[in-house]
């Protein structure tokens, strides 16, 4: 299966890049709209922050490839930010429109430690998975949660996760594979 | 709240694991990435490698343990030592790891830790802190950073740190306990996760730590056995901690 990740900014998308490859897929970094349209799966990962991010995208055309993607109901995956762009707006820097592909938007945490970093389960699965996040997803599309906060979000052919499958060792590639690989 | 994180420390020199009293007398004790993929085995939360080189061509090569390690590990992991810029960061951060340390580099130009945390997020920026008698150390611990350390944390987070690991060094290597008493003021004057450093002997010490902070590193508590991640783990469980379940 060929896998678009869409390379928009400084950050971590080699583990994303690695952890398919360990399951088979032929991901790709893409700086451009063309073979992020044609790919099976697109990726949406998060790096950066909101502002940063979506400019990054614009700049590229990947905000409206992105769009058009979702508009065909062609599979993308949105990781931590990626899925926090997906919805309508952040609050973040400020406030920053995001794609529009999710109805929703992303808040400030404002209860306990923020970043919110580190392993929690999900539910209703139970298993854990890493998170490390400032802001979490107030949408009508979360589909599970962890401590209350939106942490798979589904919507048409969007599937986003607040925490880091690529970094959540066996449990983490054990889910990229169930609701990725397998329904692309 | 997340669960609290168990996080081995690694001492890196030129792309070797190195083990040292103080940085002083390093010996190479084994691999990087089989040492990382071990801990990760055996449990661990989290990894944090330091580069402890001694100069700056041997620390071209923490970009290259980064890479490596991100091949084989794929739990998150810290990389720190010798980053004293937004470029510096982003090569350690596109080779796979998910946050860089900061620490002398930070005191030098606080404006870093911004520029970083734009740049990177600021969940990728971990700000380490040096303290002796509530005190910044800078330079690995052998000059004053002349700044009051819950004064410097306080800093930290509203420049845009995501997380500090904090180092008691008059506890380092000790073995007699983390500064809970520190880890506990800081607590109550910052709303960051704090990772507890410094004075890890028994599984008692870890479980005091993790009731004020949210992280626990381990170093020399560990000898670079993994096995004695595993039997720490047991014990903690035994203390009522409650660990993720990492099968």
């Amino acid at each position: 299966m060929k896998v678009a990740i869409a390379s928009y900014g400084a950050g971590n998308v080699r583990s994303v890049e690695l952890a398919l490859r360990k399951l088979g897929a032929e991901p790709r970094l893409v700086h451009e709209p063309e073979p992020l349209l044609a790919a099976d799966l697109a990726v949406l990962p998060g790096v950066g922050s909101a502002a940063s991010a979506m400019a990054g995208l614009r700049e590229r055309g990947l905000d409206e490839a992105l769009r058009e993607r979702a508009g065909a109901e062609r599979p993308i995956l949105g990781i931590c930010l990626g899925l926090q762009l997906a919805l309508e707006e952040t609050e973040e820097d400020g406030g920053v429109a995001g794609l529009g592909l999710v109805p929703g938007r992303a808040v400030r945490l404002r209860a306990g430690r923020v970043p919110r970093i580190g392993w929690a389960p999900v539910d209703p699965s139970g298993e854990a998975y890493w998170f490390a996040h400032s802001y979490a997803c107030e949408t009508p599309a979360a589909t599970a949660t962890s401590e209350g906060i939106a942490a798979v979000v589904e919507s048409d052919s969007f599937l986003g996760v607040q925490f880091h499958p690529e970094k959540s060792g066996a449990a983490g590639l054990r889910f990229l594979e169930r609701m990725c690989l397998s329904r692309a | 709240m997340p669960l609290p994180r168990l996080i081995p420390c690694l001492d890196v020199a030129a792309g070797r694991v190195v083990k040292g009293v103080r940085f002083q007398g390093l010996r190479d004790v084994g691999d990087p990435v089989e040492l990382g993929a071990a801990y990760s085995d055996a449990g661990a939360d989290e990894l944090v490698f330091l580069d402890v080189s001694a100069t700056l061509e041997a620390r071209g090569s923490a970009v290259e343990v980064a890479a490596r390690v991100a091949e084989e590990v794929s739990i998150p992991f810290t990389v720190g030592g010798g980053i004293r810029s937004v470029e510096d960061a982003t090569a350690v951060l596109e080779a796979g790891a998910d946050k860089v340390s900061v620490n002398s580099a930070a005191l030098a130009r606080p404006e870093l830790i911004g520029e970083l945390a734009e740049v990177l997020g600021t969940q990728a920026v971990v700000v380490a802190i040096d303290t002796e008698a509530g005190r910044v150390r800078s330079h690995s611990a052998t000059r004053d950073a002349e700044r009051d350390t819950v004064a410097w944390a306080r800093e930290c987070e509203e420049r845009g740190a995501g997380e500090l690991l904090v180092t008691s060094i008059d506890r380092d290597g000790t073995r007699e306990g983390y500064d809970v008493e520190l880890l506990a003021r800081l607590r109550d004057s910052v709303s960051l996760p704090v990772i507890a450093s410094g004075g890890a002997g028994s599984a008692a010490h870890v479980a005091a730590a993790l009731d004020v902070a949210q992280a626990a590193l381990l170093a020399s508590i560990l000898h670079e056995n993994p096995a004695r991640l595993v039997s720490l783990r047991d014990e903690l469980r035994a203390l009522g901690v409650a660990l993720r379940d990492a099968a």
